[in-house]
């Protein structure tokens, strides 16, 4: 259909500036937006002060095991008399902390790849694309247990572990948004002028793929952050003493069939952070495909 | 050669391919240790003596690309030798003697699952993208966004807090055994079921309405509406032919969801499976069961995007009908 | 069916009247059609026209009572044959659906269903509303092949959509249209995805077959000289708002509105004619293949381009004129031959240039909306060649590139836009400030006025020109266009099939004595004569 609009465009109004963009399309997010970038804010703001906020220290015991939640401690005590809302902040710090490292390792790793694999094309995509085909049919849980069982369980190793295998999916997709850049005439129009490498890749490619990425990387993180509350809760992630909310719900777990509801709140912790991310995620999908379901 | 049949042969190629990269993979996994296995197990204080009858014990002492060609050999044929928690003692248990059980009782859960959820998410998912930005469509969307976004272990927890804990409708712990009647492990089985259900249903429906929302904006469709063709019509006639590969790849990708998910719905309900075998493999460090379940899991994840494919080239109007 | 006894020629079949119409564009609703009137007699041809952004497409479709999702009629009235199409039911619409009135999209690959063979599409209809038994219905249709002269008339049918040609597909879709021998089809750009020698069979067949039945039809184009063919009467149309309506004739003769005016005048741009011995570029014997193939995209191509001079290339798709251009610049190198700048043979492939023979050749595309960076200002995309070629930095980068913006008729207000903010042919005209701003030898337009609307394409041609007369740059123009060619070329290289049917003065090529390729292809350009179409087919069917 000839919707077009942009002929009678000749007096556009002044430039905007980048925060006034910002603020305008703040503006027009829909609640679920607001909601999430709202409890984002607020885990950040755990995580980082999370010393000065939770009452207790990570690793001190302040009472006896699996007591009721009590002035001292909000949420009661877990199996050795840890209390449980002082290590859920902590846990935020740790928990976060991991993820979010994983998933920029993850980035750096399999976003240049991708990129470089898309630009040169010919048997370096070639090869690191056949490998990575290769590593995409092992489901991620699974390769991660069985490495973890041969190198052994440590931060170190997960945070390695993951990072690589995630980054597999991350080269899928950056090479496949690059492809699309990369077949553009501007790009043509820099190769003609006989421009190098460097300029192409960080002039020309990056900035365009990078809203895309943007939105990836919160996809990545939801993903990276699950799949390590797993192996956590599978006892096979983060290990104690470290305070960490998958680990927290399996050391927890027996509680509930006595029917108290303690490990439930570090595994709501958990998914609320998630649920939030996907709904900003949500919208900036919304904002940036430009493809509304109502047409 | 029909191009449909060339496709497919080419596909199952392709999938042979992959098994064999996958198994290179999971079984060279075991060699990138530093120091070697036997060292990182028997940890810095072990002497040469050790290490050295330890991977003699083990066989680890051969070159590895006998070990593979033995280790892939004997797999294809169902021997995925001892498990290395018996060796110290004296009875050697054999991986898929251990295996063979629990490998019943997991596809028995997933079969469970997929048996109400794929009918179920195709409908939902469907109807969804029929009637799409109305009151329901707007429910199911921020209902499977949230639920997708959840770890399975707190869907897991809650169901079980509120419906065996609270109520006591089903069994919190779902031991079954050899001596278990089929029906009996059905009513055990039916919580870890329900929960992997309720996973796997957000997601199928979401990618079902994706699909069938695009599938819908095809010229070709707009086309059949403005020559009069009913509703139904145009569905049934002009959609549904086309929409035999998207949903097979929606089925495959979520069946194949389902096998990984087993792992920690397991884990959670006691239930005795390959995944909880695994984590507990992982554990001790026991490396043949690991690498039989990994290699298990990887070959029906393999095969079920084999199946998508496959339903894929032999339901496309231009392989079947060539130039 | 509807009886014949009900056809009266000259009585009212469709009226619009008031019609408003809404479409949805980030999330606002804007008007799309802003009050039009509208009346089609029974067996009249009614020709829409107009540039994008017109709302044609819109009207057309309203025409049938539908408005596409993100669309809404908002008010005024649609009456078909006595009955209100705003007000009736879905049912009541959809039961008129292919049965009275018909649609004919622009794109047949994308609207036949993949699934199924053409003739079950064709006879869907008049199967589901019982208007004919499958017998009947199935002779009826291989009938009308016959009529549009498809080839093979009683097995066509049978094939699958993917199986036949695009211009075949076409005729097919138009016979599913008259399946029902409906009252009115719309023919949505019926003819716009095909080559200039396919589209006058499609022509032909569709306006017989029209006539033959005395049908009534919408005909929307962007193209005058092909509804000058179609229609009976013309509606110009412009932002939405009704500018001219005249019987044909009468519009093409004395069009009252200046925007009318402005779009006939497209045709009146003509360049002198001048030569030169002084070869800048030369073409010898150059083959080229993609992917190491073994099929030749050009096949022995030798081209030689004189120094100041425009040197356009035709041919229709799939002729290797692109391609031609991609081997001048090293972006494929030839298999075969050699290409002289100045001269001197240049190395074949692009990494092998030095900084100085790239400068001294440039290439404009055909859509600037992908051969500018979306992330860029105009400082950036222009200011680029001057610094990475001449070395301008800073201050002095900037009063360039506000020269360069005078040059191409911008003020410097645009340095910091995006290309985002700017018209088609906004984006164009910085396109070509980007190729100038290297100060070129030559440039190489590749059909970089086929994604604009014909008056914009007027504007950006009388730019070139311009730019020529001030600087002697010599351009190297693709085009499958031949109203541009003859508008701006001095030379003239016809292609087809990757290879040169001819290359020579425009005067010359464009005057017989033509080789037979020549001669097809400007025979079927569609000419503003209402007569031409009667007149090539009367003129072709002598000679066969």
């Amino acid at each position: 259909m000839s919707t077009d609009t942009s002929s009678p465009l000749r007096n556009i109004k002044a430039r905007r500036t980048t925060i006034q963009n910002i603020a305008r399309n703040l503006k027009t997010a829909p609640i679920s937006a607001w909601f999430g970038m709202i409890v984002i804010l607020i885990y950040a703001i755990f995580a980082i002060f999370a010393p000065w906020l939770a009452p207790h220290s990570e690793n001190e015991i302040i009472g006896k095991a699996y007591e009721h939640g009590s002035s001292i401690a909000l949420l009661g005590t877990d199996q050795i008399g840890r209390d449980l809302y002082s290590r859920l902040i902590y846990g935020a710090r740790n928990t976060i902390g991991i993820a979010v490292l994983t998933t920029l390792v993850s980035f750096l790793v399999g976003g240049s790849l991708g990129v470089l694999a898309a630009l040169k094309r010919g048997w370096l995509d070639q090869g690191v694309s056949r490998v990575v085909d290769a590593f995409l049919a092992i489901p991620v849980l699974i390769f991660a247990l069985m490495m973890l069982a041969v190198v052994g369980k440590s931060i170190v190793n997960l945070i390695i572990i993951l990072a690589l295998l995630d980054a597999t999916r991350v080269f899928r997709l950056s090479r496949a948004v690059a492809l699309n850049a990369v077949v553009m005439d501007y790009v043509e129009s820099a190769k003609l002028r006989g421009e190098g490498m460097g300029w192409i890749v960080f002039k020309e490619i990056v900035p365009n793929i990078l809203p895309p990425l943007i939105t990836e990387f919160g996809l990545r993180f939801c993903f990276v952050f699950l799949t390590i509350a797993a192996l956590s809760f599978l006892g096979v992630g983060v290990q104690p003493p470290t305070a960490d909310w998958g680990s927290m719900v399996a050391e927890n777990k027996t509680l509930i069939t006595f029917g108290n509801p303690a490990p439930l709140y570090p595994a709501a912790a958990i998914a609320l952070l998630t649920v939030a991310v996907n709904f900003v995620v949500d919208w900036f999908l919304h904002k940036t495909s430009g493809l509304r379901d109502g047409k | 050669m029909h191009p449909v049949l060339k496709t497919v042969l080419q596909r199952l190629g392709l999938g042979v391919l992959t098994l064999f990269a996958v198994s290179i993979i999971i079984f060279s996994s075991l060699q990138m240790l530093p120091g070697g296995y036997a060292q990182n197990i028997l940890g810095h204080g072990a002497t040469p003596e050790t290490v050295k009858n330890f991977n003699h014990e083990l066989g680890l002492d051969r070159p590895a690309v006998v070990r593979y060609v033995e280790w892939i050999g004997n797999a294809v044929r169902g021997d995925f030798g001892n498990s290395y928690s018996g060796t110290t003692g004296t009875i050697k248990r054999s991986v898929s003697g251990i295996i063979a059980p629990r490998l019943y009782n997991t596809f028995f859960l997933a079969a469970m699952a997929a048996i109400v959820a794929v009918p179920l998410s195709l409908l939902l998912g469907v109807l969804a993208a029929l009637y799409r930005n109305s009151w329901y469509d707007r429910i199911v969307n921020s209902v499977t966004l949230t639920t997708i976004a959840m770890p399975e272990f707190f869907i897991a927890y809650i169901l079980m807090f509120f419906f065996a804990v609270k109520y006591r409708w089903f069994y919190s712990l779902s031991t079954v055994s050899e001596t278990t009647t089929f029906w009996e492990h059905v009513s055990r089985a039916t919580l870890p079921a329900l929960t992997m259900t309720l996973v796997i249903i957000a997601h199928m429906m979401r990618m079902t309405r994706a699909s069938i929302i695009n599938l819908l904006a095809s010229p070709y469709i707009e086309m059949a509406q403005l020559k009069g063709v009913s509703k139904s019509q145009v569905i049934l006639r002009h959609a549904l032919p086309n929409a035999w590969a998207p949903i097979a790849t929606v089925i495959a990708f979520n069946l194949a969801y389902l096998v990984v998910g087993v792992v920690v719905v397991e884990v959670v309900y006691v239930y005795p499976g390959i995944g909880q075998m695994m984590v507990d493999a992982v554990s001790s460090r026991d490396m043949p069961v690991v690498q039989a379940c990994a290699l298990i899991f990887a070959a029906t994840y393999i095969l079920l995007n084999l199946l998508a494919d496959i339903v894929s080239i032999t339901t496309n109007p231009r392989l079947l009908h060539p130039k | 069916m509807a009886s014949d006894n009900k056809r009266v020629k000259g009585d009212v079949l469709l009226e619009i009247k008031g019609l408003k119409i809404d479409g949805q564009s980030d999330d606002q609703w804007k008007p799309i059609i802003k009050g039009i009137d509208l009346t089609l007699k029974r067996g009249e041809v009614l020709g829409l026209i107009g540039e994008s952004g017109a709302g044609k497409s819109t009207l057309g479709l309203a025409g049938m009572g539908y408005a596409r999702p993100g669309c809404r009629i908002t008010s005024g009235s649609i009456n078909f044959d006595g009955m209100d199409l705003v007000a009736a039911s879905e049912e009541q619409r959809r039961a008129l659906w292919g049965s009275r009135i018909a649609y004919v999209a622009q794109s047949a690959a994308a609207s036949f269903n993949p699934a199924h063979h053409i003739i079950d599409q064709t006879i869907e209809t008049a199967i589901s509303h019982n208007i004919m038994t499958r017998e009947k219905a199935e002779a009826d249709a291989r009938d009308l092949y016959k009529r549009l002269q498809l080839p093979n008339p009683d097995t066509i049918g049978l094939r699958f959509p993917h199986q036949v040609s695009g211009g075949q597909l076409q005729r097919a879709m138009t016979a599913m249209a008259m399946s029902c021998r409906p009252d009115l089809i719309i023919f949505d750009e019926p003819t716009t995805a095909l080559d200039v020698t396919t589209q006058v069979e499609v022509l032909a067949a569709m306006r017989d077959i029209v006539e033959q039945f005395n049908t009534a039809a919408i005909y929307i184009t962007h193209d005058l000289a092909v509804v000058a063919q179609m229609a009976h009467r013309i509606m110009v149309l412009r932002y939405g708002n009704l500018v001219e309506e005249a019987p044909t004739r009468e519009m093409l003769k004395q069009p009252t509105q200046d925007y009318t005016k402005s779009l006939w005048a497209v045709r009146k741009l003509q360049k002198p004619e001048t030569t030169s011995d002084d070869i800048i570029l030369s073409v010898d014997a150059v083959d080229a293949t993609y992917g190491g193939g073994a099929s030749k995209v050009l096949d022995n191509v030798s081209v030689k381009i004189p120094r100041g001079s425009t040197v356009a290339v035709v041919g229709e798709s799939g002729s290797g004129k692109s391609t031609l251009a991609r081997a001048i610049t090293g972006l494929l190198p030839p298999s075969k031959g050699t290409i002289s700048f100045n001269g001197k043979a240049l190395p074949a492939a692009l990494l092998n240039r030095d900084r100085d023979t790239l400068r001294r050749i440039q290439m404009i595309y055909q859509s600037a909306d992908t051969a500018l960076n979306p992330r860029q200002t105009v400082r950036d995309i222009i200011g680029r060649p001057l610094e990475f070629y001449l070395g301008l930095k800073g201050a002095a980068n900037d009063r360039r590139v506000v020269q360069l913006l005078e040059n191409i008729e911008l003020d410097e207000s645009y340095i910091d836009r995006y290309p985002s903010e700017m018209s088609g042919g906004q984006k164009q005209r910085i396109s070509i400030a980007r190729a100038l701003a290297a100060e070129p030898d030559v440039i190489i337009c590749d059909e970089v006025t086929s994604a604009l609307d014909q008056i914009v394409q007027e504007e950006i041609l009388q730019l070139l020109m311009k730019l020529q007369k001030e600087t002697n740059i010599t351009y190297l123009f693709i085009t499958h266009d031949i109203a541009t060619v003859r508008a701006i070329s001095d030379e003239i290289v016809v292609m087809h099939r990757g290879k040169v049917v001819q290359q020579g003065l425009k005067s010359k090529v464009l005057n017989p004595p033509y080789p037979a390729y020549t001669e097809l292809l400007l025979s079927s350009v569609p000419q503003m004569d209402p007569d031409w179409l009667t007149g090539l087919l009367a003129k072709r069917t002598k000679k066969n």
